[in-house]
């Protein structure tokens, strides 16, 4: 799978990731290298095989449905880079 | 008693416990040593001198009471920067998060708190642990100890470096597709990946979640069966932490390896990347086993060179999805003046990553993205199957798996940093046992032209113990663990 500007244009948008012009090239060619090497995998015989998204093949437990964490709004926001009156600001959104 | 360097974190503990020394002594030898031996290696992003010894008064406190002492009371240690400390930095190697504080700590961080053991500070790594040499971090690549110019391995290079020049008695790693089995074989220390479950993720900054696993490196495997007894156990606050009954990791160090059958996987062997002085150093190791009562098998592991093309399709389709986090409005990073709400997202992500994080976040969106699922990430799962099947399939005739751990020893800084796929290839021995959820470790059994080189241990799964002891009894025979670089001695 050779990636062309555009696609790496493409997908750099849907992964909200700003890249300079002068950088396309570049991503294009070793994304496009990744992607080569990652298709030696199409040569394994998989047909029938049940895919492995976990390496054990359990149910997720569960817990008891409680309230076991407490509101730590003023904690959590301290850290963020704009909050005000307990809200994260962002850019506006409606004009 | 200046030579704490020279000891075991056993040693330290049990010199603690009879009160030879104390750990207020302990903690400032070691923090000496960073301070003085830091500068050539870069291992550490912050060192916590205040909270350390604050933490050393307490534990002496402790042992002096005889109050809830336990193995490691009082013993310092380096943790990855990617484990979550309230009130410390947590970086994760990433401009993202340069700045930013945990606001909770992990379940490992808090395991080594109750624990009474002493965090002098937090290790440098590979941004959020994308990578294989340490380079990728944004507060500069670390040195190997046993050659500056060269690389510690990654992504838990500076836990590995720290530890290899004995300004650590031990440390954290996390171990994603071989972080802590790759650096702890090319800096010379004994590094192990539990089993997928057995230690908790909780707190620790995720980057795929159905690989990542925590856990110690340290001088021996004693050591480490120790600093896993702590770290090891179901977390309610991690769901893929597996309930079990707690375990005695150093419980069979001592048995002999009498009748242990070990497995020689064919394709480790013949692959062309493979330096013939790291094979020569791994089939010694073998024949050291046999000396020691064990025989070996051939075994083989038919599509373990299909694991590092599924590795990354898995690893970047996860990492492109637990990365969707950082947005510049919660926390880390953000972008000055942003224009609007999408300007402020790329912009932050595009300037708060590098470039190594970046490309696996677009390979991981590209596979995931309407009409490549198939052909990538299922594939890739179905291909993650057969390679536990292989795994299964050499553990009915073997009890566990030897091999090397990284192909060379530490290559140059730089040598590989224009080619991802180059880098990519350092982890061929190590990968395969991520995506089948086993436990691997790499103990030192050699040197190349005066580098360290890793000999690797593959158990099955949630048979660390046994891992631990074919380790011990390895390291009762040979002295490759004790060396330290010159340098650093």
């Amino acid at each position: 799978m050779s990636l062309s500007r555009q696609d790496v244009e493409k997908i750099a948008h849907l992964a909200r990731l700003q890249i300079t012009e002068e950088q396309i090239p570049g991503f294009a060619a070793q994304l496009s290298n990744i992607l080569a090497f990652v298709e030696q995998m199409n040569s394994a015989r998989t047909a029938g095989v049940e895919p492995m998204a976990h390496p054990f093949d359990t149910p997720t437990r569960m817990r008891d449905d409680v309230v076991t964490e407490i509101n730590e709004r003023e904690v959590m926001q301290s850290i963020a880079p704009a909050v005000e009156a307990g809200l994260y600001l962002v850019p506006k959104v409606i004009e | 008693m200046s030579k704490f360097h020279t000891m075991t974190a056993a040693h330290v503990a049990a010199g603690l416990r009879k009160r030879e020394f104390s750990s207020l002594e302990v903690t400032r030898s070691f923090l000496d040593r960073i301070a003085s031996l830091d500068g050539h290696l870069n291992s550490f992003i912050t060192v916590t001198p205040e909270s350390a010894l604050a933490a050393a008064k307490a534990a002496d406190a402790r042992i002096a009471g005889g109050e809830a002492v336990t193995a490691l009371t009082g013993v310092p240690y380096a943790h990855k920067d990617i484990f979550c400390t309230k009130g410390v930095r947590t970086s994760c190697g990433s401009r993202m998060l340069e700045n930013f504080i945990a606001p909770y700590d992990a379940t490992v961080t808090r395991r080594f708190q109750d624990a009474g053991m002493v965090m002098l500070g937090k290790t440098n790594m590979d941004e959020f642990a994308m990578g294989s040499s340490n380079e990728t971090s944004c507060f500069g690549p670390v040195r190997n100890p046993w050659d500056l110019q060269r690389v510690p391995g990654g992504s838990s290079g500076g836990s590995a470096a720290a530890v290899a020049a004995r300004i650590a008695p031990f440390a954290t790693g996390t171990d994603t597709g071989g972080s802590i089995r790759q650096p702890a074989a090319l800096c010379g220390i004994t590094g192990i990946k539990p089993t997928y479950g057995a230690v908790s993720r909780f707190g620790m900054i995720a980057f795929a979640s159905s690989l990542d696993q925590g856990g110690p490196m340290a001088v021996t495997a004693e050591d480490a069966a120790l600093v896993l007894n702590v770290m090891a156990g179901s977390d309610p606050r991690d769901s893929t932490s597996v309930e079990r009954d707690k375990e005695d990791y150093t419980r069979v160090l001592g048995d002999p390896l009498r009748g242990l059958r070990v497995g020689m996987p064919k394709e480790f062997f013949g692959s062309d990347g493979l330096d013939p002085k790291v094979g020569d150093a791994v089939h010694a190791a073998a024949a050291e086993l046999v000396r020691l009562g064990a025989s070996l098998v051939e075994v083989s592991l038919p599509n373990s060179e299909l694991s590092i093309p599924a590795y990354y399709v898995v690893a970047p389709a996860e990492c492109s999805s637990n990365l969707s986090r950082f947005d510049g409005v919660r926390f880390g990073y953000r972008c000055k003046d942003p224009k609007d709400l999408m300007d402020l997202f790329c912009r932050s992500r595009g300037e708060g990553f590098g470039a190594e994080v970046k490309r696996r976040i677009m390979i991981g969106t590209y596979a995931l993205s309407a009409g490549y699922y198939d052909a990538y990430y299922l594939q890739a799962l179905k291909v993650r199957r057969l390679i536990r099947n292989d795994f299964d399939a050499a553990f009915t005739r073997c009890d566990v798996i030897l091999g090397p751990t990284s192909p060379t020893t530490a290559f140059r800084i730089g040598e590989k940093t224009d080619d991802p796929v180059t880098m990519y290839l350092s982890d061929i021995y190590t990968i395969a046992v991520n995506l089948a959820g086993l436990p691997g470790m790499s103990i030192p059994c050699g040197f190349a032209d005066g580098l360290p080189i890793g000999l690797q241990i593959i158990g099955r799964h949630f048979d660390e113990a046994r891992m631990l002891n074919v380790a011990h009894q390895y390291q009762q025979a040979t002295d490759w663990h004790a060396r330290l670089p010159a340098q650093f001695a």
